[in-house]
């Protein structure tokens, strides 16, 4: 106590101070969810529907480029297919995986912890445990194991209808662990505080004290944690359907369209890997920038994950 | 302290139950292991003699204590793919494998390390700046994109290494190694450069963001009120604390680059465990997939051991506690 | 002659902000340490004492910077501007002891490094004649077995001998000053007492000077020389101690050795101004007639009997080997209708667990826990929670962040259906707000706008809210200044006259239990050892453990105080 600085009122005038860094990367961020939100009506063809292709534009280069077709800008894949629009839409589905991902496992996360946390004894015990075997498993091992079951068991688990699904599950089941984590131990630190047992010795009943109480306190790490966590899923979204068993080439991601890119590389058509490449770096690196502000903006213990 | 060993391998028996528990499922849920094992225009006589065989016929938990038993005696059933032991085809694969992990973690502490604590020490300098920004692009970069990147610049346009491979391995009992030839070495190189380069982001982040905790602690003020001398206070006094946690992440970092390693190595066509675990995902052969997740988790839950051993051993606190 | 440890001149300590104004945290200080002196540095939260202590060991926190003065210590200048000293050596000339004893040590390295490395930089000692010199020290410090604790790491050792081993660190250089900030605030009485006499002896028998930042008067009567009163970052009063604190000049000195609580008397009410709203006797009125009505009205006596609470460590799951803590063996009180109660002791002796589960935040073992002959919160036949209710010790933690004022004092008015409307219970909140001396405004705002105190009356309007009969306090002004609460200290025994409340009053403070309470139950490891009225045990305190507590008590009635005024400037 004796020793911290006199009590600055510079933490209020921070707040509102962002880098310039902060602030494209924010840009960038609405801007690219526009984007894909937008994709339909922005993307010069659908790359989803099979009869827009043209086996004889197939693997053109990008406009720039000697060869290039002012039609397709940033060129053309092995089927045909513009390139530029396969990444909006690409982009449109890594981000819908990836925030859908988000959603499930902080919300699972977010209960399972504020019971874990506030009721302690077998219930956070059995919690703890199943979180604990979880994560000794790592992420792309444990997603790449649940969709290959997915995919043993359930045939359809391929296809683009499905895939979407199985995707959000297999990155969620990992995912859920730390928010649960996180929320279990805010919860322990704000169960122990005076408000919440003022509260008891009120007499509230536990879920009105969870809800109303702890809940709201404990939501700014999960925020944060929400943000960074979007990086991480559309990054195991990637990687998934890179390795072969994520979205299906007929409806690719971002991943996907890296993977057909990849068969090319070294026949040095490098554009159909690159420019989906670039485009998953770019999205990531912006939410990514603004995660790691708002993580030490917020909350500056949050450190070092 | 006994006591705590004791906790700590009875949680590891639990992880391990768990695992085997989920391996065991696959192996008999998932997919029909007679359909995959019988001729296609086997009769139903034929395949319910090769169930009873198999003793798919008896109750599920009587089947997984079988499983257990012969998990524990190594065998861990035969390819569906390619009809050969699972276990063989394993060890095949692991010197691959783990001779790229280890490069690449070393690879990730000695740079990792004495980066992130210079960004701790030198908070506002240009190059904690630079290498703050690099390190946020480092993190964002899927390793596949890295791997294609490196492939792009250094083997296709420059053509200076490898692009897929080994090289020549020298074979030493039953282990190949690739560090005993130059090609070995020219093909390590890219692969566990990309694969380090993650890591590396996150061991550099950790060690700076736990040095800034630590500088700015009391028994740090107070070192310092008594007048020590920077260098001392640094490197001597709060580098040993700040590096206690890098000792845990460091342990469960080598796990998770084993399973990282499936992303490397499918990049860089890298004959290891992850590669054969891609391949056996592709064609649900399903033996395979179960082996290397029993095998894996195994490693994990060792090496989980190895850092809480460890720690008890540098921590004074934990060491003594029950002195 | 000897020139002085330390010699402060016109001393200003700037923080520039990011917008280009300066806060100053400290203007035109002049202070003087001679050797062999104690220099008590007293001042309230804000006051600008511990800047102080930082700046002259150079550990201001960025942006804080000297703006200017002169600071010489041993009669050697301090470059203010670097921070610098020119021949000066921190931790060679200038020692420093911190408030908490558990964070100042390095937890990884044994207690022999933490000594012997200042002393090999410093004096170029060797490994050994370090170690020797290591051990005259503790020995010095008057830690036990010294040999074997020089090998011990400092999570082996108790609150009280870290600070000796900190107090060896400060002294192994000889050095002519010693900076203590706040040394004995985290510690126990009687560890304090300890302490305090070992930190005189080092003024004495080594003719260091001291510097002692404190918030505690009975500490500065106690074992400083002289002092130096702050407000607001500068010196309202120096001189000596008997003269400052005996018969102090500037209203401010005056209000605030005022607002201290005696031990030596009780007086009925602590001479601070009483802090109030407008309407504030008007709501007092108009809570009186609610809190009156009613059929639990008469709630009567609070009985604990035989009172057993248990804590079992678990060793984990496969830990085994669980051990049971019996934190309170068998406690009996009872407490009247409109009695303050009193419950003291030093830290971890069980008072605070009783108040848990007196409150129903822990389980009682075994024993009983009544009001009136029924029991608390029962699923059956029992009051409901709302008959008792507590008010804690840290207001920061008191008040959920997220809750307007308002808000949370409506809150269990709602639950208890205790007002038919929304507006009603808004209605009652306001006039619990303005019954605690806040004014009705205050209800629209989040606690974060609200200081200490005005938080702890928050948390005292909240804890009325359900109209309850009892009130259990735990600590309720031990985190607060002094003059702040003297002003708690009286709303609390205005609201027991006011509303006929029963008060279960905890505090490690005999000062304040002589002036709060109407009996004393002293606590030792789990048990009470003595319970009397008030007057009788401070006059005749019959166990030798309550003996020694009130003799270890640092006071100020060494020094013949003049009857503190009412009224006056209280910051």
């Amino acid at each position: 106590m004796s020793l911290a600085a006199p009590k600055l009122p510079a933490t209020r005038r921070r707040r509102l101070q962002m880098p310039v860094s902060v602030m494209i990367g924010l840009a960038v961020v609405v801007l690219m969810l526009a984007v894909a939100l937008l994709a339909p009506w922005i993307a010069p063809t659908d790359p989803t529907n099979v009869a827009s292709f043209d086996l004889m534009s197939a693997e053109l280069p990008p406009a720039f480029m000697p060869d290039g077709d002012p039609a397709h800008w940033l060129g053309t894949d092995n089927q045909g297919r513009d390139l530029f629009s396969a990444i909006l839409y690409g982009m449109r589905v890594s981000i819908a995986i990836g925030g859908g991902a988000v959603l499930v496992a902080a919300s699972l996360g977010v209960v399972l912890g504020l019971l874990a946390g506030y009721f302690g004894g077998w219930v956070d015990i059995v919690i703890m445990r199943v979180g604990d075997v979880i994560l000794s498993l790592p992420t792309i091992l444990l997603a790449l194991l649940v969709s290959g079951i997915a995919r043993a068991v359930f045939p359809e688990a391929g296809t683009a209808q499905w895939a979407p699904v199985i995707l959000i599950g297999a990155i969620a089941i990992h995912e859920w662990v730390q928010y649960a984590r996180t929320v279990r131990a805010a919860t322990m630190v704000e169960a122990s505080k005076d408000y919440v047992r003022a509260a008891r010795v009120i007499g509230l009943p536990p879920l009105h004290i969870m809800v109303r109480h702890i809940l709201p306190n404990v939501m700014s790490p999960v925020m944060v944690i929400a943000t960074i966590n979007l990086a991480a899923a559309v990054l195991t979204e990637a990687t998934l359907s890179f390795l072969g068993v994520g979205m299906p080439p007929t409806y690719p991601s971002l991943g996907t369209l890296i993977r057909i890119g990849n068969e090319f590389v070294f026949s040095g058509i490098w554009w159909i890997a690159v420019f989906p490449a670039v485009t998953l770096v770019v999205l990531v690196l912006a939410v990514n920038v603004v995660g790691d502000w708002l993580r030490d903006r917020f909350n500056p213990k949050l450190k070092g994950r | 302290m006994i006591a705590s060993i004791g906790s700590r391998l009875g949680q590891a028996v639990l992880v391990m139950l768990a695992v085997t528990a989920i391996a065991f499922v696959m192996f008999r849920y998932v997919g029909d292991p007679v359909a995959m094992m019988s001729r296609e225009d086997a009769s139903p006589a034929e395949k319910a003699e090769l169930r009873a065989s198999l003793g798919l016929d008896r109750p599920a938990i009587v089947q997984y204590g079988e499983f257990l038993g012969r998990t524990l005696k190594g065998d861990l059933g035969i390819s569906f793919r390619n009809q050969r032991p699972v276990v063989d085809l394993l060890a095949e694969r692991l010197p691959a494998t783990l001779e790229l992990v280890i490069v690449a973690t070393i690879l990730s502490l000695a740079v990792g390390v004495p980066v992130g604590v210079y960004c701790a020490l030198k908070p506002d300098g240009a190059l904690t700046r630079a290498i703050q920004t690099i390190s946020l692009v480092g993190i964002s970069m899927p390793t596949f994109v890295t791997g294609i990147g490196l492939i792009l610049i250094f083997a296709v346009t420059l053509r200076w290494l490898p692009s897929f491979g080994r090289g020549d391995v020298v074979q030493i009992g039953g282990w190949s190694t690739g560090f005993l030839t130059r090609s070995g070495w020219a093909s390590l190189l890219l692969p566990s450069i990309t694969l380090a380069l993650y890591q590396l982001t996150l061991i550099m982040r950790l060690v700076r963001a736990e040095m800034i905790d630590v500088l700015s602690s009391d028994y740090i003020r107070f070192a310092k009120a008594r007048g020590l001398p920077p260098r001392y206070i640094n490197f001597r006094l709060a580098l040993r604390n700040a590096l206690m946690p890098v000792v845990t992440v460091t342990g469960l970092q080598i796990g998770s680059l084993i399973a990282f390693a499936i992303v490397t190595e499918t990049v860089f066509q890298w004959p290891g465990m992850g590669l054969l675990f891609i391949q056996a995902v592709s064609f649900a052969d399903v033996p395979v997939m179960a082996a290397y997740l029993l095998f894996v988790g195994f490693l994990f839950v060792v090496i989980n051991m190895v850092v809480d051993l460890t720690y008890t051993l540098i921590d004074p606190r934990l060491r003594t506690r029950r002195a | 002659m000897k020139s002085a440890a330390l010699s402060i001149t016109d001393l200003t300590v700037d923080y520039p902000l990011a917008d280009g104004s300066v806060i100053t945290a400290v203007s035109g200080v002049n202070l003087e340490v001679a050797p062999g002196e104690i220099h008590a540095l007293v001042g309230e939260s804000g006051a600008g004492k511990t800047t102080i202590g930082n700046a002259l060991m150079g550990l201001l926190q960025a942006p804080g910077r000297v703006a200017k003065g002169r600071i010489e210590i041993g009669g050697k200048p301090v470059d203010i501007r670097t921070g610098r000293t020119e021949g000066i050596v921190q931790g060679k000339d200038v020692g420093a002891i911190f408030q908490d004893p558990m964070t100042s040590l390095n937890p990884l390295f044994t207690v022999e490094s933490q000594l012997g490395e200042t002393m090999r930089h410093h004096l170029g000692l060797s490994r050994a004649e370090a170690r020797q010199r290591s051990l005259e020290l503790l020995r010095a410090v008057g830690i036990p077995e010294p040999e074997r604790r020089l090998k011990s790491y400092p999570h082996q050792l108790s609150g009280g001998q870290r600070q000796r081993v900190v107090i060896a660190a400060a002294l192994c250089c000889d050095p002519k000053l010693i900076i203590a900030d706040e040394p004995t605030t985290a510690l126990d009485v009687s560890v304090q007492a300890q302490i305090l006499k070992l930190i005189r002896g080092l003024a004495d028998e080594r003719g260091v000077g001291i510097l002692l930042v404190t918030h505690n008067m009975g500490v500065v009567a106690e074992v400083a020389d002289r002092v130096t009163i702050m407000l607001k970052g500068q010196v309202v009063e120096s001189g000596p101690v008997a003269q400052v604190l005996g018969a102090p000049q500037h209203p401010y000195a005056k209000a605030l050795i005022g607002a201290v609580p005696r031990v030596d008397v009780k007086l009925p009410r602590l001479p601070v101004p009483a802090q109030e709203s407008p309407g504030t006797a008007a709501a007092r009125e108009q809570v009186r007639a609610r809190m009156g009505g009613g059929d639990e009205a008469k709630a009567g006596v609070l009985s604990v009997d035989n009172l057993v609470v248990e804590y079992g460590t678990r060793g984990g799951l496969f830990g085994g080997g669980s051990r049971v803590f019996r934190a309170v063996k068998g406690v009996s009180f009872t407490v009247e209708p409109g009695e303050i109660f009193g419950l003291v002791g030093e830290s971890g002796c069980g008072k605070t667990t009783v108040a848990n589960t007196i409150a129903g935040l822990a389980k009682p073992t075994s024993g009983s826990v009544t009001l009136g002959g029924l029991p608390i919160g029962a699923k059956q036949g029992g009051l409901a929670r709302k008959v008792l209710q507590m008010v804690f010790q840290d207001p920061y933690s008191a008040l959920n962040p997220r809750l307007r004022v308002a808000t949370a004092i409506a809150e269990p008015i709602a639950f208890y259906h205790l007002a038919a409307t929304k507006v009603e219970a808004a209605e009652d909140a306001a006039l619990l707000l303005e019954a605690v001396g806040l004014d009705r405004a205050a209800g629209a705002r989040f606690p974060h706008a609200f200081s200490g105190g005005q938080r702890q009356r928050i948390a005292i309007a909240r804890a009325l809210a359900p109209r309850p009969r009892f009130l259990v306090c735990d600590e309720p002004t031990s985190s607060l200044d002094v003059s702040v609460q003297a002003q708690i200290l009286n709303l609390l025994k205005d609201l027991r006259d006011l509303a006929g409340l029963s008060i279960l009053f905890i505090s490690h403070d005999l000062a304040v239990v002589r002036q709060m309470c109407d009996r004393i139950a002293v606590m030792k490891s789990g048990e009470i050892v003595e319970q009397a009225p008030t007057e009788e045990l401070f006059a005749a305190p019959s166990h030798p453990y309550t003996r020694e507590l009130l003799s270890l008590v640092p006071s100020l009635d060494k020094i013949a105080r003049e009857p503190a005024p009412l009224g006056g400037a209280v910051g």
